[in-house]
């Protein structure tokens, strides 16, 4: 399959004045994990934030160029924004669960969109906690307060809550980075799962994370995309010299 | 999923666009209401103060020093309103500024937490008493202790009013100027202590000096809000029109005024009834000013920390 | 020991003088200034004790079944506070039913609808404004609008829209306060699944900012029972025998009942004023007391 899942043609954004992302063009394949890169500040989550418009949130942001998803540019004119979004999921930095029950996060996305209710609902909350590995723990008390969860768990959640409206993107904005490394661990194990599904984009900075459990990766600095390809590649033997020191460590 | 493609992102649903625009709508009439409100006073009080001043020379309302327009001989001289207005309101502050700033001082900057827990909530009863209760109090308690220290005192008098709203005003000084005093970082007084200054100078150095912003904005909400009240100066400063300094007298304030002509039921569209709305606007009028005037001092010396 | 060193010995001795005075005239300072920042505190103290004082010394006799359940009357010991308690009730009833989904839809657009344009500041600046003009004002606003206007006449109704429009710049405040502490990344949560705006102001807003929103409601509510000013320019002060048992009847409330007996001569009026002060304050510190439970109960629910 060669095909690409989403084609970033020309994209470029503007918070008020600051020029924050520069005529980025990328490929990205399906059913793979795509690390997006670099040092604070460089972009990357505003970039990634582009694929499902969630950029439009902040009222001063301005953008210009395409992003295909299955040859359909999302900033079309006649774009239903809210279908977009619900089938390009996203899982936050930090976990943020809804002050409700376990079930009810879970069951918030299909709820909103009025997809099933009563029995068949139950059954897409189970499916999709199972996806996010989390059913077995949180099978008997699935009516709890979500913060009941611990870190990792929680952000299990958020995974699953993004299941359950049966996205085909996911996009992670650092999701392992308010975790510990055994939370880090689940997390990193679920990735690599949901690849076989999902057409995955993980933003991280860290480099092991990135050699883990990226197929491919897009190396971005200051707004600009600096390198982009194949993750073994990229780390064994990368093209542009920012991208090496980066790695080396010389600077982050 | 495997293989499946992004679907029906391209038809924005109408029916949904529909309602997410009426919703918009009518919340946005609700936030509108308060500019109607405005709108509002502000007709009402100029429809019929035009008309007010079709029949009263507005020189000699703003000039005259005598207000009878319930007596044969009618008179429109706002000046002894105002007059009446402004001593009480300048007892009212002279007792809640020092008072209440010094409250606010002992709580922030002396009291230990056990303390300001139990005495903050009292400020807040003080500051929810209707000022029907204060008005009573003026009347029954206040004014026959006052005559037992000036015998000559007539049982309404500016004095006592006076007095009274500013204990009202009290609980208002003392928790914004505290809230200010209060959000002064720590660090700014562990420096002046470290350089060896005491408590009270470093309550008066460094962090009044700080907080002035809040400070300033609750002297001129006190005041404000003295102006503006009517209750108390109703039940206890008198009824009768005087322009004068000496607080043992009887004064009439222009909501005082207001509220007598109110309580008379005059017929709508008299000359008398339109006094209400010209002390109104003057009333209205004198008030935005002094808020205008306090959110301009507050920003001046506000500083972000 | 020869002169130079006398001198400069008798010298030392009187710096450190000086400097020791100066030391405790430093500290006397401190020492007056909190007395009198003390004294200010027992002042304000002492006033509320004397306020309560008074109005218990003065009408709890006069605080009977007879005084809840009467009539006003020209005779003292007839008279009772049950048509103006049934008033309050019917009048403040209204304006919550009008003022609370007005201000809170209105602080919701603000907070979550609003583009930040001029339109939008001038609306904010506007009802910052409004909290600081005297209630009086909105009775004659109330009195040429309602009353007279649109022909409600002195009734329930526009004394109810009256102080709704009185409090409504409060309840408005109050709610943006409660719709911001809700956290950015709950929203950001349900706009990542799709929401729409209202989606997102209705299941994840609201649900959090509305024990916020009620409290302040209440308080605001409860201000509006003491208003007499306003009340007075709408409702005059007219013998009423009746309770109202409609929005367009004719109507008093508590503080206007007190403020005629204040101002009655007779001795006996005293007592009754405090009376109805008494219920007058009871009414307030179930209300208030209604709004602290209800914020500390849903406190206890949060993270």
């Amino acid at each position: 399959m060669n095909k690409e899942k989403i084609e970033i043609k020309s994209l470029n954004i503007w918070f008020g004045k600051k020029h924050v992302i520069t005529d980025v063009n990328m490929k990205i394949k399906p059913n793979a994990v795509t690390a997006v890169m670099g040092p604070s500040g460089c972009g990357k989550t505003t970039l990634i934030k582009a694929i499902n418009r969630l950029n439009e949130l902040i009222k001063i942001s301005r953008t210009t160029g395409k992003i295909f998803i299955d040859k359909e540019n999302v900033y079309g004119k006649e774009i239903d924004i809210f279908e977009l979004r619900r089938q390009v999921g996203m899982v936050f930095q930090k976990p943020n669960p809804f002050p409700k029950s376990i079930y009810e996060n879970v069951a918030f996305g299909p709820k909103l969109h009025k997809v099933a209710n009563g029995k068949e609902l139950d059954e897409i909350v189970e499916k999709s906690l199972k996806g996010a590995a989390l059913w077995d723990e949180v099978k008997d008390r699935i009516n709890d307060d979500a913060f009941s969860l611990s870190g990792g768990q929680q952000q299990r959640l958020c995974i699953a809550r993004a299941l359950a409206v049966e996205p085909n993107i996911i996009l992670m904005d650092e999701p392992c980075s308010a975790l510990d490394p055994a939370a880090t661990a689940e997390i990193e194990t679920l990735i690599r799962e949901l690849r076989q599904r999902y057409t995955v984009i993980v933003v991280t900075h860290n480099l092991q994370q990135a050699a883990r459990i990226s197929d491919f990766t897009a190396f971005m600095y200051v707004g600009k995309l600096v390198e982009y390809g194949d993750t073994k590649s990229l780390f064994e033997k990368p093209e542009n010299e920012l991208v090496e020191q980066y790695i080396t460590g010389k600077f982050g | 999923m495997a293989g499946e493609n992004i679907k029906n992102i391209a038809i924005k649903r109408k029916k949904r666009r529909i309602g997410e625009w009426i919703i918009e709508k009518l919340l946005f009439g609700t936030a509108v209401i308060s500019v109607f409100t405005t709108l509002a006073i502000l007709g009402v009080l100029l429809f019929e103060a035009v008309g007010f001043f079709g029949e009263v020379s507005i020189i000699d309302f703003f000039t005259g020093t005598q207000w009878t327009p319930l007596f044969k001989d009618q008179q429109f001289g706002i000046l002894p309103l105002i007059g009446g207005t402004l001593l009480v309101t300048a007892i009212a502050i002279g007792v809640a500024i020092p008072i209440g700033l010094g409250s606010a001082v002992f709580l922030s900057e002396y009291a230990p937490n056990r303390i300001r827990k139990t005495i903050k909530p009292i400020l807040e009863i003080l500051a929810g008493i209707p000022t029907v209760v204060y008005g009573y109090f003026a009347l029954t308690f206040v004014s026959p202790i006052l005559q037992t220290i000036f015998p000559e005192l007539i049982v309404f008098n500016a004095l006592s009013a006076g007095l009274v709203m500013g204990i009202m005003i009290i609980p208002m000084v003392a928790s914004l100027s505290e809230d200010a005093m209060m959000a002064v970082p720590q660090s700014f007084r562990d420096g002046a202590y470290a350089l060896g200054a005491r408590k009270h100078e470093v309550s008066l150095g460094i962090v009044i000096p700080s907080a002035l912003s809040g400070i300033i904005a609750s002297f001129v909400l006190a005041i404000s809000r003295a102006v503006g009240e009517t209750m108390i100066v109703s039940i206890a400063a008198g009824s009768t029109p005087r322009l004068t300094l000496n607080p043992l007298e009887s004064i009439q304030t222009m909501t005082g005024y207001i509220s007598q002509i109110s309580l008379g039921e005059v017929p709508f569209g008299s000359l008398e009834y339109k006094t209400i709305f010209s002390v109104g606007l003057t009333l209205f009028l004198m008030t935005l000013v002094i808020n205008i005037i306090g959110q301009w001092i507050a920003k001046r010396f506000w500083r972000r920390y | 020991m020869d002169c130079k060193t006398l001198l400069e010995k008798i010298l030392k001795l009187a710096k450190n003088r000086q400097a020791k005075r100066r030391d405790i005239w430093r500290k006397i300072k401190g020492d007056i200034i909190l007395v009198l920042c003390l004294t200010g505190i027992i002042i304000t103290l002492a006033s509320l004790a004397a306020i309560l004082f008074d109005a218990l010394q003065e009408g709890l006799p006069w605080l009977d079944i007879q005084f809840l359940t009467s009539f006003a009357s020209r005779r003292p010991e007839q008279a009772g506070i049950f048509v103006a308690f049934f008033g309050s009730i019917w009048v403040v009833a209204l304006t919550a039913f009008i003022s609370f989904p007005l201000g809170v839809g209105a602080a919701l657009y603000l907070e979550e609808y609003a583009p930040q344009n001029h339109l939008t500041s001038f609306i904010r600046l506007n009802i910052s404004n409004l909290a600081g003009v005297p209630s009086i004002v909105y009775g004659i606003l109330g009195l040429a609008l309602f009353v007279d206007a649109l022909s409600f006449g002195r009734s329930v109704l526009s004394g109810a829209l009256t102080l709704s429009l009185l409090i409504l710049p409060v309840i408005i405040i109050v709610s943006q306060e409660a719709i911001r502490s809700v956290p950015r990344a709950d929203r950001e949560g349900a706009y990542a699944l799709g929401a729409t705006r209202w989606q997102v102001t209705r299941d994840i807003v609201v649900p959090q900012a509305f024990p916020g929103m009620l409290t302040g409601a209440i308080l605001a509510l409860s201000r509006a029972i003491g208003e007499a000013a306003p009340m007075i320019a709408i409702a005059a002060l007219v013998y009423i025998p009746f309770t109202p048992s409609g929005p367009l009847d004719r109507f008093t409330v508590l503080p206007i009942q007190i403020f005629n007996w204040v101002n009655q001569p007779q001795s006996e009026f005293r007592g009754l004023a405090a009376a109805g002060i008494l219920v007058l304050l009871a009414v307030l510190l179930s209300i208030n007391s209604l709004a602290i439970f209800i914020r500390n109960r849903y406190q206890k629910r949060g993270r």
